[in-house]
Order: C-alpha cells, then sequence, then structure tokens
C-alpha cells in the first residue's frame, strides 16, 4: 500500500478490488501518522479507537462503495470544526479538552457520504495566522522543508494533505487560510462562495468572513469533496440555497478556449520574482490554450488589507466573549469573584495574537470610534466587492499569485505583524468580496519550494472555476510530492 | 400651590413581553416556564462553539401581530445587531437583538383615565430580542440556569408621552391588554413574562426642555407599578426642591421598602458596542405575509367594544368593562348567547359575578360559575321559575360550590309558586291574622295593600310569585 499515491479515485478502486478493507487502511494511515506527526506537527488530536472505530463499521458495509462518493476516504480535520467525540480546540488553550457535543454540518456530510475522518488537524489559534505559529501547542511544519512553516491557518490540514497523511482535508479561510497554506505546501486548497458551505459547527473566527474548504492533492479531488460538503443548511442562516452541481463531473472536457483571464497589473506590485516568474508562465501556458488575457483593474483592493484587519478583529471581538471561563473550556485557577474568573481565564488562556485582534475589534467597536472604523470598513469593503463585479463584465475568471513569496522561515515574519498579515495580502479582498479561489501548485522555486496560483471565480460559479484550474492542471503536468514522502 | 403642580413628570417605557411560541427565538429548545434548571437547552442556546442562530419564525410573526396590534410602521427589512457585554446569564457574551433598524416604528395607544379622558401615548419602536438566562445565587457561588436564555422577546418602547404615574399604569395595563388580546403575550408580571422599566425625569410646569432622567427597574407588578412612578417623582421633587441635582442613573423599585435605590450610575454604563449580527440576514418581511398576519389577527379591545354596544345594545361604560379582557368578553358572550338578554347578562356579570371574584382575588378563567350555568340562571328568572331575589340567593350557592341553578333550586325547594289555589289559603291566613290592617284598608288605606303582599311573601320564604300574590290579596280584600 502506497499512501502517497492514494486520491479519491484511487482509494475507492482499491476497495472495489478488494486490496484493502477500511480497517487496513486506517491502520495503515495511523501507523503512517504516528511516524510522521512528530515531524510535522500536522495533527493536535489522532484517535486510534474513534478512527478504527468508523472503519469497522465501514468494513460492515463493504457493499456500499459504489454507492457512497468517499467511501473510507481518509478525510482530516482542522481542530476548529465540530466533530462529535472529538476535541475542538481551536489550537487554543482556552479550548483544551472541549469535547464536541454535536457535528458540523459540512462533517455529517462527509460522514454520510463514507468519509473516515482520521484526525483533527492543527492550525493558527482561533485560526487567526498565516503560518501556524500560532498554535498554542506546536507549529506545523512544512513538508517540504521542516524548517519553514505551512502557512496558516490551515497549515496542518494543507500539510496533512502534501504529506499523504490523508487524502484529503477540510479547512476553514477567513482571510487566505486555506488558499495560502496549500499554497506553500504545494497542494490545491479551495475557498468557495461566501455561503456555498454550512459554517454550523465551525468554531467562528469572523462569521461574515468565514468559509469552509477542502484541500486535495487535485483539482479532481477538491471538486469531489466539494460536491459533499455544500449546500443549503438550515441551522446556518447565512448559508445559499443555490443548486449544487456535480463539480467534478463538469470537469470532464474543460477546455481553456477563449476563456478570458483577467489580470490586475497592479496587483503584482510586491511579489517576489521567482513567483511572478511562475506566475507569468502559467497565464502563457494557458493563453498557449486558447486563453485570452484581460487587464482588469481593481483600484480598492489596496485597502483590503486595512478594511479586513478591522472587520475581522472586530466580529472575533464578540465570537471569542463566550470563551469566559463559564460556560465552557478553561477557568482559571484562584479566582475569586466574576471579575477575575474572566480576567485570569481568558488572560491565561488566549494567546498573544488573539488577544491582540480581541483588543483591536473591541476597540474598533466602542462608541465614538465604530463609524471611523467598522462602519468605514464596511463602505470599503462594499467598494472592493464592486471593484470584482465590475471587472467581470470583461472577464470570466482572475488570476492571481496566491502568496506574495514561498514558505518562510519559523521566526521570519512573526515578531512584525505587518509583515505576517502582508502574507495574505493577494487572498484578502477576495475573501472581502466573498467570491470562491482555489490554489493550485504552478511549480517550484530554486530552493524546491511550491509555488501556487490563484483562480478566483464569480460567486457561486465554482464549476467553471474549478474546470479553468483543472485544465491548467493538465497543461502544467504532474507536481512532485515532497521528498521524504516514501511511504 | 402644592410641589406637585410646580413640577410635571416625564415619563417613558420599556416593556418586554415575551412571546407566546413554543420554542426560542433562535433554536428548536423549548419556550416554557418552570421546568428543572438547565433541561430545556441545546448546543445553540448555550453558546456552544460553533453554533449559530436560527430565527424563529413564529415569533416575526408575534412580533408583527403587535405591531399591528399599535397601528404601528413595519418595515420590510431590518437588521439583527449583537449587543456585547460580559454576565454570567449571557453565554455567547452577547444578546441578539435589533438596534439601528427595529422591525417596528411609529405606534400608539389609547389609554383611557380615571376622570373620563382618553390619551393617546406614541410607542417609538418594538424590537426582537433573546432572553438571557437565570443566575441563582446560593451561598458563596452562583449557579447559572440556561432555561430561559433565548426566548424570544419583543421591548415596545414608548414615546415620553406620560405625566402622572396614573398614565403610566394605565399605558401598562392597556397595552397588556392588547398584546394579550393579539395571543403575543401572556402578559404575566410575576413569571417576568412581562417587564416594566420607566424613565422618569421632572421639569418646571412650562419648561421645554426634558430634566435629567433616571431609569427604574424592578417594576415586576402591577400592583405597585403607580405606587414607584409616583414614589420616584416625588423623590426626584423632594432632591430638586433641597438644591440637589438629579443624577442620571438606574435606580431599582424595593417592593419591600416601597422606595427606590441607586444600582449604577452614568460612568458605569455599559459601552454594548452593537454592530450588524453577521449570523443572520436582514430580516425581510413582505407584504403579503403582513397582509396575511393582519387577517388572521383576532379583534382587538377597541374593535370588541364598538361591537359589543351596536350588537348588544349595551353603554359605552359597560362595554368597556366587558372588554377588559379577552376571557371576560368571551365570558360575557358565552352568557348573553345562551340566555338571550344581553342587557340582564351584562347587568349579572358586572354586578354579581366581578364583584365577588374581585372580592375572592380570582380572575375571570378561574370563576367557579360557568357561562352556561350563569346563562341558564337567568333564564328561570325570565321564565317565572324563580324570582329575581330568589335568583341572588341561588347565585351566591353557584359561586360556592359551582353547582348548577336547577340542583341548588331542587335541593333547597326554591322554586317560585305560581298556583293560585296554593297562595290562596296563605292570604286568608295573613287577613285573619291581621284584621286591624284589613279594617283600615277597607276604610281606604290602599297603601296596606303593600302590607299583605309583604306578609304572603315573608310566609312563603319568598318564593311565592309576587305578581300573583299582588292580584289574590287585591281580590280578596275588594270582595
Amino acid at each position: 500500500m502506497q499512501l502517497r499515491e492514494f486520491t479519491i479515485e484511487r482509494v475507492l478502486a482499491g476497495y472495489r478490488k478488494q486490496e484493502f478493507s477500511p480497517v487496513e487502511l486506517a491502520t495503515a494511515y495511523l501507523d503512517v501518522i504516528e511516524k510522521q506527526n512528530e515531524r510535522l506537527g500536522a495533527f493536535l488530536q489522532v484517535d486510534r479507537d474513534l478512527v478504527l472505530a468508523q472503519a469497522t463499521a465501514l468494513d460492515a458495509r463493504k457493499q456500499e462503495v459504489n454507492k457512497l462518493p468517499l467511501f473510507g476516504v481518509p478525510i482530516a480535520i482542522k481542530d476548529n470544526f465540530l466533530v462529535k467525540d472529538w476535541q475542538a480546540t481551536a489550537a487554543s488553550k482556552i479550548l483544551k479538552g472541549y469535547k464536541s457535543p454535536y457535528t458540523a454540518t459540512c462533517v455529517e456530510k462527509l460522514e454520510s457520504a463514507g468519509a473516515l475522518i482520521i484526525g483533527k488537524t492543527n492550525l493558527d489559534e482561533f485560526a487567526m495566522g498565516s503560518s501556524t505559529e500560532n498554535s498554542a501547542y506546536f507549529p506545523a511544519k512544512n513538508p517540504w522543508d521542516t524548517s519553514r512553516v505551512t502557512g496558516g491557518s490551515s497549515g496542518g490540514s494543507a500539510s496533512a494533505v502534501a504529506a499523504a497523511l490523508a487524502v484529503g482535508s477540510l479547512g476553514s479561510d477567513t482571510g487566505g487560510s486555506i488558499r495560502q497554506p496549500a499554497s506553500l505546501c504545494g497542494i490545491v486548497g479551495l475557498k468557495p462562495t461566501y455561503g456555498r458551505i454550512s459554517r454550523y459547527g465551525i468554531i467562528a473566527f469572523a462569521s461574515s468572513l468565514d468559509q469552509v474548504g477542502p484541500f486535495g492533492r487535485s483539482v479532481q479531488d477538491v471538486a469531489s469533496l466539494l460536491e459533499v460538503i455544500s449546500g443549503y443548511d438550515r441551522n446556518d442562516a447565512t448559508s445559499s440555497r443555490a443548486i449544487v452541481p456535480h463539480y467534478s463531473d463538469h470537469l470532464k472536457g474543460a477546455s481553456l478556449k477563449n476563456v478570458r483571464i483577467g489580470i490586475a497589473k497592479d496587483w503584482l506590485e510586491g511579489i517576489d520574482d521567482e513567483v511572478r516568474k511562475s506566475f507569468d508562465e502559467a497565464v502563457k501556458l494557458m493563453v498557449k490554450e486558447g486563453a485570452k488575457v484581460v487587464e482588469i483593474s481593481l483600484p480598492h483592493s489596496r485597502y483590503a488589507l486595512s478594511t479586513y484587519y478591522i472587520i475581522a478583529p472586530c466580529e472575533a471581538s464578540s465570537n471569542l466573549a463566550r470563551y469566559d471561563g463559564i460556560h465552557s473550556g478553561f477557568r482559571a485557577d484562584g479566582v475569586t469573584d466574576l471579575d477575575s474568573v474572566y480576567f485570569k481565564s481568558r488572560g491565561k488562556g488566549f494567546g498573544a495574537e488573539v488577544k491582540l485582534r480581541i483588543m483591536l475589534g473591541t476597540y474598533a467597536l466602542s462608541a465614538g470610534y465604530y463609524d471611523a472604523f467598522y462602519g468605514k470598513a464596511n463602505e470599503v469593503r462594499k467598494l472592493i466587492q464592486q471593484d470584482f463585479l465590475t471587472a467581470y463584465e470583461s472577464c470570466d475568471c482572475i488570476v492571481m499569485p496566491t502568496s506574495p513569496s514561498t514558505a518562510f522561515k519559523f521566526g521570519e515574519k512573526s515578531a512584525d505583524p505587518i509583515k505576517m498579515y502582508t502574507s495574505d495580502i493577494c487572498t484578502l479582498p477576495v475573501s472581502l468580496a466573498g467570491l470562491p479561489a482555489l490554489s493550485v501548485p504552478s511549480g517550484l522555486d530554486s530552493q524546491g519550494l511550491p509555488i501556487g496560483l490563484q483562480f478566483i471565480g464569480k460567486h457561486f460559479e465554482e464549476s467553471h472555476l474549478l474546470k479553468v484550474a483543472h485544465k491548467y492542471e493538465q497543461i502544467r503536468g504532474e507536481f512532485p510530492l515532497p521528498s521524504g514522502v516514501d511511504y | 400651590m402644592s410641589l406637585r403642580d410646580k413640577y410635571e413628570a416625564v415619563i417613558g417605557l420599556e416593556v418586554h413581553a415575551q412571546l407566546l411560541t413554543e420554542s426560542k427565538m433562535f433554536c428548536g429548545c423549548k419556550n416554557a416556564y418552570g421546568a428543572p434548571p438547565n433541561s430545556q437547552i441545546c448546543p445553540v442556546c448555550t453558546g456552544q462553539p460553533g453554533t449559530l442562530p436560527v430565527i424563529n419564525q413564529f415569533a416575526v410573526e408575534l412580533g408583527v401581530r403587535a405591531a399591528l396590534a399599535i397601528k404601528a410602521e413595519i418595515h420590510q427589512e431590518s437588521i439583527f445587531a449583537r449587543k456585547n457585554y460580559f454576565y454570567p446569564d449571557l453565554p455567547k457574551g452577547y444578546q441578539i437583538s435589533q438596534y439601528e433598524r427595529p422591525f417596528c416604528t411609529q405606534g400608539k395607544i389609547t389609554i383611557g383615565l380615571s376622570d373620563g379622558s382618553e390619551k393617546e401615548i406614541g410607542i417609538t419602536r418594538i424590537h426582537f430580542e433573546e432572553d438571557a438566562g437565570k443566575n441563582i445565587h446560593k451561598g458563596d457561588h452562583t449557579q447559572v440556569d440556561l432555561n430561559r436564555a433565548g426566548v424570544p422577546l419583543i421591548e415596545i418602547v414608548s414615546e415620553p408621552d406620560m405625566r402622572t404615574a396614573e398614565e403610566a399604569g394605565q399605558y401598562l395595563r392597556t397595552l397588556r391588554t392588547l398584546l394579550r388580546y393579539a395571543n403575543v403575550t401572556d402578559g404575566d408580571m410575576e413569571k417576568g413574562n412581562f417587564r416594566c422599566d420607566a424613565n422618569i425625569s421632572i421639569r418646571p410646569r412650562g419648561q421645554k426642555e426634558f430634566g435629567t432622567k433616571v431609569e427604574l427597574k424592578n417594576i415586576n407588578s402591577f400592583k405597585f407599578v403607580e405606587k414607584a412612578v409616583d414614589y420616584e417623582i416625588d423623590r426626584q421633587i423632594r432632591a430638586t426642591e433641597t438644591g440637589e441635582a438629579i443624577v442620571q442613573q438606574t435606580r431599582g423599585w424595593n417592593s419591600a421598602k416601597n422606595v427606590s435605590e441607586v444600582m449604577r450610575e452614568k460612568e458605569d454604563a455599559h459601552d454594548y458596542r452593537y454592530f450588524a449580527e453577521p449570523d443572520l440576514p436582514p430580516l425581510v418581511l413582505s407584504d403579503k405575509w403582513i397582509d396575511e398576519i393582519k387577517s388572521e389577527l383576532p379583534e382587538l379591545p377597541d374593535q370588541k367594544k364598538a361591537r359589543f354596544e351596536s350588537e348588544y345594545g349595551l353603554s359605552g361604560y359597560d362595554a368597556g368593562v366587558l372588554t377588559a379582557s379577552r376571557d371576560l368578553a368571551n365570558y360575557y358572550e358565552g352568557v348573553a348567547g345562551a340566555s338571550k338578554d344581553a342587557k340582564t347578562s351584562a347587568n349579572w356579570v358586572m354586578n354579581e359575578l366581578l364583584g365577588r371574584l374581585n372580592a375572592a382575588g380570582k380572575d375571570i378563567v378561574e370563576t367557579p360559575v360557568s357561562a352556561k350555568n350563569l346563562a341558564d340562571l337567568i333564564s328561570k328568572v325570565q321564565s317565572g321559575a324563580i324570582s329575581g331575589k330568589i335568583a341572588k340567593t341561588v347565585f351566591e350557592e353557584m359561586f360556592a360550590t359551582s353547582k348548577t341553578a336547577e340542583s341548588i333550586i331542587e335541593a333547597q325547594g326554591l322554586k317560585q309558586i305560581s298556583d293560585p289555589s296554593a297562595l290562596e289559603p296563605v292570604v286568608r291566613k295573613v287577613m285573619e291574622a291581621n284584621p286591624g290592617q284589613v279594617a283600615g284598608y277597607k276604610a281606604g288605606k290602599v297603601k296596606l295593600l303593600g302590607f299583605f303582599v309583604g306578609q304572603v311573601m315573608k310566609e312563603t320564604k319568598g318564593q311565592a310569585n309576587p305578581g300573583l300574590v299582588n292580584d289574590i290579596v287585591k281580590k280578596l280584600l275588594d270582595s
């Protein structure tokens, strides 16, 4: 059994040919994860018993392999998702030991499709960060170079798939938390349209921006996961009733002929040379396939960073108020009165970055500041959205690098929040506009680190977006695995 | 000139009414009073990580009914907002409410006052919100019961249109009646299902500007609304007269001591950091749906009162009394319908039944005399089966025992005697016993007729048909 060869289709074929059973496959993954996780820090929790219980149940339903699209496929789940009986810590000390009382809708859908939940993955605390260095437990490491970050915040989910410790995984993306780690780890990561997937059961960071999305080694796998987890959920009033197409079927016959690809020149400033070069080559490849390049303008996207860092912390300051030492999670010792319960529990339970953002948000929402900050930021957000809608009058999809640089070293940016925040400069405008976007590997830099190409689509047109990305993937050719993935 | 003449009070009320829904505002948990602590909770209303609110459509419908009842403007689009503050009974650390854009504004109700006048009170807005849980203090620690967390409420904010404690009390009663009629709330103040805060200030009569307002909380019984408001007005007048400045603060009514006490000063006021609830899209109310709700709205007090006047020929006063609550109005209509005598029914309900209920401290729904039984009693008087006087005795017994008029009349032999052959011997007996009066009558003192009738009634313990007795006495005396 070669885990590095596994795609969704390959796993299903293996079951059909009875090459292995769910228990055998689960055991193989558990054994490899046990060995590799120390090196990679991708998982925060892998519960052998819980995994084997699922696998045993699947063993008894073997004949359903032809009915269930994800039968026995090992999927890793970011630890800010709730999965009944599993922990959900959001990589925070304040939720240490918190056991989920229910299962997130998207994970329920995975389970109904037969997926095998293999573990809970590492992240920046409460998904706040771009490197997974903000995990309160340990950082996730990049399988391409373990002295480098995975990106974040869904670094564990990206690392797990890149290192073949899971066939696919789920992450959440608020400002780039799926796309940027996908780019840095050399895999495909999709942030769907806001509202495409239910947020019920995802520990909220910034509610108006948070969106669930899949990671996979190919666009095909990402499409297969997307069609399972998408759709309206009566438990999430912001989820969309738009119909869910069979994304994976739509990939057949994908073509770039006459596809109008929008490129915003002013957006390419500040991008590392090697990333820029890879981007230009990718565009050239697509043009060769018949794509047309259209120059577009997104003038307000230069305010995306400041807009995002007002809206997201404001919402976070409120979303994280529930961790108060009273109702769930961590309560500090030695408390004497109500205020000390709050101050000590939150003071000790939250990490530095989380506290920074809670303070930013609390300040920006305060009486006298609301209009200047939160109010204004929401106005700018509308302008950013409008820019995209205008751009889409002349193009079908937009391409951009996913991250201005490849994976950076641990500690390289963690001392300077602004420098760290700039990692998401290419993904933030898309999040503010609520648009779907995915990152596909476009090459390796001179140090052998993956570079990601970002495709941005129209609202709820993931189908088209996936087709374009799939075609690009085909013309790009096979993408390598990190060295060391020899299992 | 008294101090009350020198100053004028300005009063506005904020009422929280719990909606009569099956489930909570944003989850499927039961909205019911009195269950064991934390037995009606789920991940959503306990604020578990990852949970999201979903609007209870029926709660929205009840809110719309309330808005229709106060003839307010209903907004097609309104926004839910988060009110952020820390407290143990608030599991999410914020309350979902409506702030800048409530679903309803500019309503009004008309209140009646003791001098017979009426006054219109403006209602600024109604908005939806969820209730918090309850902290239970036990010795040195506190426990939290979240059964009430997430229970749907509407907050009804009045204009500062009231000037006296009586007006405040009448506003509160009228509003409650209206909302109970519309089946929006049970209006039970003692259970906390209808809560009132008052904003009170005073100003010298003739001054336009408002004085500094004090928020008065804990007015949780109709019994002391007026008392609490009056106390606070007096307190502010006394303070002003002695040169003490009124400071903006929140005070609580202490019903044991009959005083208002400081709860918190302005400096301690929260900054709630309101912002639009990102987990809920704007609440959209279509005209079509509002029209549907309107068409299904129960008859409201004003309409019912007008109908009672025209349909039953009642006076405005009587119709007002009988429509004070929907239960009372239903009861009255039950009696009037069965007895087919609307006016007599009104008299019985108002004079006999309500008086006794009040004395017993009971509500109309607890009446021991059913509408049907009262109607039967009235029919027996009409048919001459019993006299009006006997009927009152029977009613007293009915009220005490819940028995039917029939069974009481039967058991006590109270049936009216209308048989002349049974009454003639009694009349003769009375005449024989009073020869002097007979002589007097014959000599021309015709007024003595009443004496004989009275004596006969006494002899028959009131059971004789008085008209018949009158005829027989007259016939025998004149013969």
